[in-house]
Parts: C-alpha cells; sequence; structure tokens
C-alpha cells in the first residue's frame, strides 16, 4: 500500500485530518461546547451593564464627555479582547489536547509537518473564537444595542490584527510546552494578561505614563484598540493603526514561528518528545 | 546486489547532559526481519528507538530507516513506518473509529473506511469500535493501538514493550498477531521489550544492550547456546549481572 499523500511537502488532507480530530473531540461533550461561550457571556453581560451605568450616570451629572466616552467603548473593548484571548486560547489548548491525551508522540511519527500542525491549530483557534463569541456579539447587540458588525471594514482590520497577535504568542506558549511539558501549561491563560495593562483595552494610550506609551505602541493590540476608539467614538477608520499593527505583527509572527521550530528543535535534541504527557 | 538494511545505525551517540544513554551502537537490521532489542531499564532501547523514528535526535553518528536519514529528511520514511507503545495513548475521548479514520487521514491511507473493518475485523476491534478509546480495557487498548499501528500497513514498524501490563492470554494473543502481520505484510520489526519469552518467540536476532552499549547480538538459540543457558532469560541476567551476579540491581 502506497500513502497517497505521505510524501507530500504540505498536505491540506493532514491539516483536515487533525482539524477532524479537534471537531469530533468538540462534539463529544457539550460542556466543552457550552464553556466557550460561558465566560464570554458572562463577561459580556458584567461589563455591559457598568457601561449602561455609567453612561447614565455621565448623563445625569453632567461629568462631560470623558466618562460617556470611556463607557461608551467597554463592550466593543470587551468583545475584542475577547477575541484575541479566546483566539490564542484555541490555538494553546488544541496542541495541549495532545500532551493532556499523550498522544503527541503518535502525530510526531506519523507524516505530519510541523507547518500542517500549526495550520490546524490555527484553524481550531479560528472555530472556537467563532462559536464562543458569534453568539455573544448577538448577545450583546440584543442586551444592550452594541452592534460589533457594524464597525464593518474596521472590524476587518481589528480581527486580522488580534488573530495574528493570537497566533504568535499561542505558536511560543505550544513551543514551551512541547519543550518543557505541561508544568509550561498555565503561560497559555496567564501570558495574555501580562500584555493586557499595556495594550490599553479599556484606556486610551494617553492614560499611560510616557514611558509606558513607548512600549504599548511596541504591542500590537494597542493599535486595534485605539481604532476601535477611533471608529466607536469618533466615527473614524484609522487605516493607519491597523497597518502599523499589522507590520508589527508580521514580524511577531515570523518570530513565533521560528521560536516553535526552534523549540521542537530543542526537544527533539533533549530527548523530551516520547515521554510528553507522563 | 542485496537489499538495503531496514534500519542501519552507525556510531549513533545519545547523551543528555553528563549521561550517555546510547554509546556508540552500530547495527544494521535486514528487510523482513523482527530484531529484539533487551535490556535492562536504562539501557538505551527507548532512546535507540526514539533515533530510529527522528523523534529523538543524536548527539553523534547517523541512523537510518528504509534508506533515509531521519535527523535529518525523516518525513520522506514516515509514511512508511508506524509505532506502537502502551506508554503513548490515543486522544480519549474519541471513539476507536474516529481515532483510526483520523490517523489513516494523517498517513493518506486509501480506501480507508474499508482498512478499518478489515482492521477491526483482524484485531477484533467491532465490538467496540464507536466506543471511546479511554473506556476501554488494557488488553482492548492494545489491540487499538496496533491498530493505528497497522494502518498504513507499514514496511517498518518499532515496537516499545507491546504487551506491557497485559495479561498472559491478552499478551499471547498480541503476539501471535504480531507474528502474523510480519508473515503477511513481509515487515521488518524492531521490538524492545523486557518479556524474554515474548523476544524467543518473536526474534530472529536480539541486540543485547547495556548501559547504552549493544553488548552481544544473535539469535535466541545463539545467545542461549553461548552463555549455556537454557532460556532467554537467563542469558538476559547474565549480561545485566555478569556472570557471578556482581551487578545485581
Amino acid at each position: 500500500m502506497t500513502p497517497r499523500s505521505a510524501a507530500a511537502p504540505f498536505s491540506p488532507a493532514r491539516v483536515g485530518a487533525l482539524v477532524t480530530r479537534y471537531v469530533y473531540l468538540m462534539r463529544s461533550s457539550w460542556p466543552r461546547l457550552a464553556e466557550l461561550v460561558y465566560w464570554p457571556a458572562v463577561q459580556m453581560l458584567t461589563w455591559g451593564f457598568l457601561q449602561t451605568y455609567i453612561r447614565a450616570q455621565a448623563g445625569a451629572s453632567g461629568v462631560g464627555s470623558a466618562m460617556a466616552i470611556a463607557g461608551g467603548t467597554l463592550i466593543g473593548s470587551l468583545l475584542l479582547w475577547d477575541t484575541l484571548f479566546r483566539c490564542q486560547l484555541g490555538f494553546s489548548v488544541s496542541f495541549m489536547e495532545e500532551m493532556w491525551s499523550r498522544n503527541i508522540a503518535n502525530l510526531l511519527i506519523s507524516p505530519l509537518r510541523p507547518t500542517e500542525f500549526v495550520a490546524a491549530l490555527m484553524t481550531m483557534s479560528l472555530i472556537r473564537t467563532a462559536v464562543g463569541l458569534v453568539p455573544v456579539t448577538l448577545l450583546a447587540f440584543w442586551f444592550f444595542g452594541f452592534n460589533l458588525w457594524g464597525l464593518g471594514f474596521a472590524l476587518v482590520g481589528f480581527f486580522l490584527n488580534l488573530v495574528l497577535t493570537s497566533w504568535a504568542i499561542g505558536l511560543t506558549v505550544s513551543g514551551l510546552v512541547l519543550r518543557n511539558g505541561l508544568g509550561a501549561e498555565g503561560l497559555a491563560w496567564s501570558v495574555l494578561f501580562f500584555v493586557m495593562p499595556f495594550a490599553c483595552v479599556y484606556y486610551p494610550v494617553g492614560a499611560l505614563p510616557p514611558w509606558l506609551q513607548t512600549i504599548a505602541w511596541c504591542l500590537p493590540p494597542t493599535y486595534v484598540f485605539e481604532g476601535l476608539r477611533a471608529a466607536v467614538v469618533g466615527h473614524q477608520l484609522r487605516a493607519d493603526l491597523m497597518l502599523e499593527g499589522l507590520a508589527i505583527n508580521l514580524g511577531l509572527i515570523a518570530l513565533g514561528a521560528a521560536a516553535f521550530l526552534a523549540l521542537v528543535d530543542s526537544a527533539r535534541k533533549a530527548g523530551a518528545l516520547l515521554s510528553m504527557g507522563e | 546486489m542485496p537489499a538495503p538494511p531496514a534500519i542501519e545505525a552507525r556510531r549513533l551517540v545519545k547523551r543528555f547532559g553528563a549521561t550517555t544513554a546510547v554509546d556508540a551502537i552500530s547495527f544494521a537490521v535486514e528487510a523482513g526481519t523482527v530484531v529484539g532489542l533487551l535490556g535492562g531499564n536504562g539501557a538505551g532501547k527507548t532512546t535507540t528507538i526514539g533515533m530510529i523514528m527522528g523523534l529523538t535526535l543524536p548527539s553523534a553518528g547517523e541512523v537510518r530507516a528504509l534508506g533515509v536519514d531521519m535527523a535529518r529528511d525523516r518525513y520522506r520514511a514516515l509514511g512508511r513506518m508506524n509505532f506502537e507503545s502502551p506508554y503513548v495513548d490515543m486522544p480519549h475521548r474519541l471513539t476507536v473509529r474516529q481515532n483510526l479514520r483520523v490517523f489513516g487521514r494523517l498517513y493518506g491511507v486509501a480506501g480507508l473506511e474499508t482498512r478499518i473493518e478489515a482492521l477491526a475485523a483482524d484485531l477484533a476491534l467491532a465490538p467496540f469500535l464507536d466506543r471511546p478509546a479511554g473506556s476501554l480495557s488494557a488488553g482492548q487498548k492494545t489491540r487499538v493501538a496496533l491498530a493505528k499501528a497497522f494502518i498504513n500497513d507499514p514496511e517498518l514498524l518499532l515496537l516499545d514493550e507491546p504487551t506491557a501490563s497485559l495479561d498472559p492470554d491478552t499478551a499471547d494473543w498480541v503476539r501471535g498477531r504480531l507474528e502474523a502481520f510480519r508473515r503477511d505484510r513481509g515487515a521488518t520489526i524492531l521490538l524492545a521489550s523486557h518479556n524474554m519469552a515474548e523476544v524467543e518467540r518473536l526474534c530472529d536476532r536480539v541486540l543485547m544492550l547495556k548501559q547504552g552499549r549493544i553488548v552481544d547480538d544473535g539469535s535466541p538459540a545463539e545467545l542461549i547456546a553461548r552463555y549455556g543457558r537454557s532460556n532467554l532469560e537467563e542469558v538476559f541476567l547474565d549480561v545485566a549481572r555478569g556472570p557471578a551476579g556482581e551487578g545485581a540491581p
């Protein structure tokens, strides 16, 4: 028997096979599916009611536009932050499923290439994010009249930038887990929260001290959240911000891919791949 | 011209820090034979298998499987080989059929559903083909792992203690399936095992490993005769401890 695609340098069929594996897993457990929606929904409702309260207070007390602006972007910021977080988690958790089930060696001795493995993880990050966040954006519209989809073309720029950032982080986290074992898995949940204060999710970059602003502008999500505030408050499409964020993201993705491949190589040198998950 | 060896190791070395797990071993495995890697814990069996699969990079030397340099170009060979070990699992929440579908597609197996049905019949998987892999007994899991290892009809099969933790009846059944696979496919099998009866029954040749080195090499009958013992277990103890038992654990 000659395998049809075993020698192909990149096989969409192998990517599809691995995506099928993750879809089987999602379908096998309704609590897993529900959990994808649960946390984003709870967060959105909490922040949504806070936004409603702040706007009402700002209007009643005449405190001025700053409060109204801050309050007006809370739901949008939350939904975009969750896009970044869920997309990164979708990538990293799909990878860690292989570690938890002690299946990683089976995959690594199959004809599946690292590029195909990564492509499947990217696909799953999009699927898991869509499953979790699309219903929540509809809830946001229903409860609070916030229409994320109404951002139109700007949303494409925001989404593209956030997805690329999440993949760059997911690649690095997955490589670290592969090299160091499941002791490093906590990074998948925590690493983005380190970035959060500097990415100016809920406040403008100007709120940071000047030296931190320099750091903030090195992070692609900062460009997205500034762009969101420009779109929601100023009704402006800041293409310049999206392009600058994209340029940094391309560098980050290249670094993430290089880190992943280097960590796979390091794990092969350390002989760590046959004992994974133990 | 003789057929190239299915596996060829040349002065293969693997060091982990100051520890030398595999110490300049050289051997060749003829195509179509069953060869046992025999040695105590820490003798270097699993590390050697890891290097043959390209999963572990050698510190020095070279290993070729099916004519391919596995450190540099392993994807040219991986579709033609497979691996089974009780220490590597398959996704627990997927059913047996789903697992076999996923691996069949990864290996590009043509006529996959027919292949799965044939394996289910051959390995008696039919009663639990649609049950989650995690809900199976140790014996059933071993049969599923063998089905995964057979799915691409490999020319080269690497087995790491394939009957560990199985009851004698199930272990005997598994050995029978491996014999049948070798006979029907003409495959090369490299088997790492602690089970001497298994090695005596299955292997044409045995490589005795101790502290990362090959200390003896021959058929089970040759080794038994060479050491003047009545079975391979006694030979193993001689090699592990020395004839006077000075190396007892």
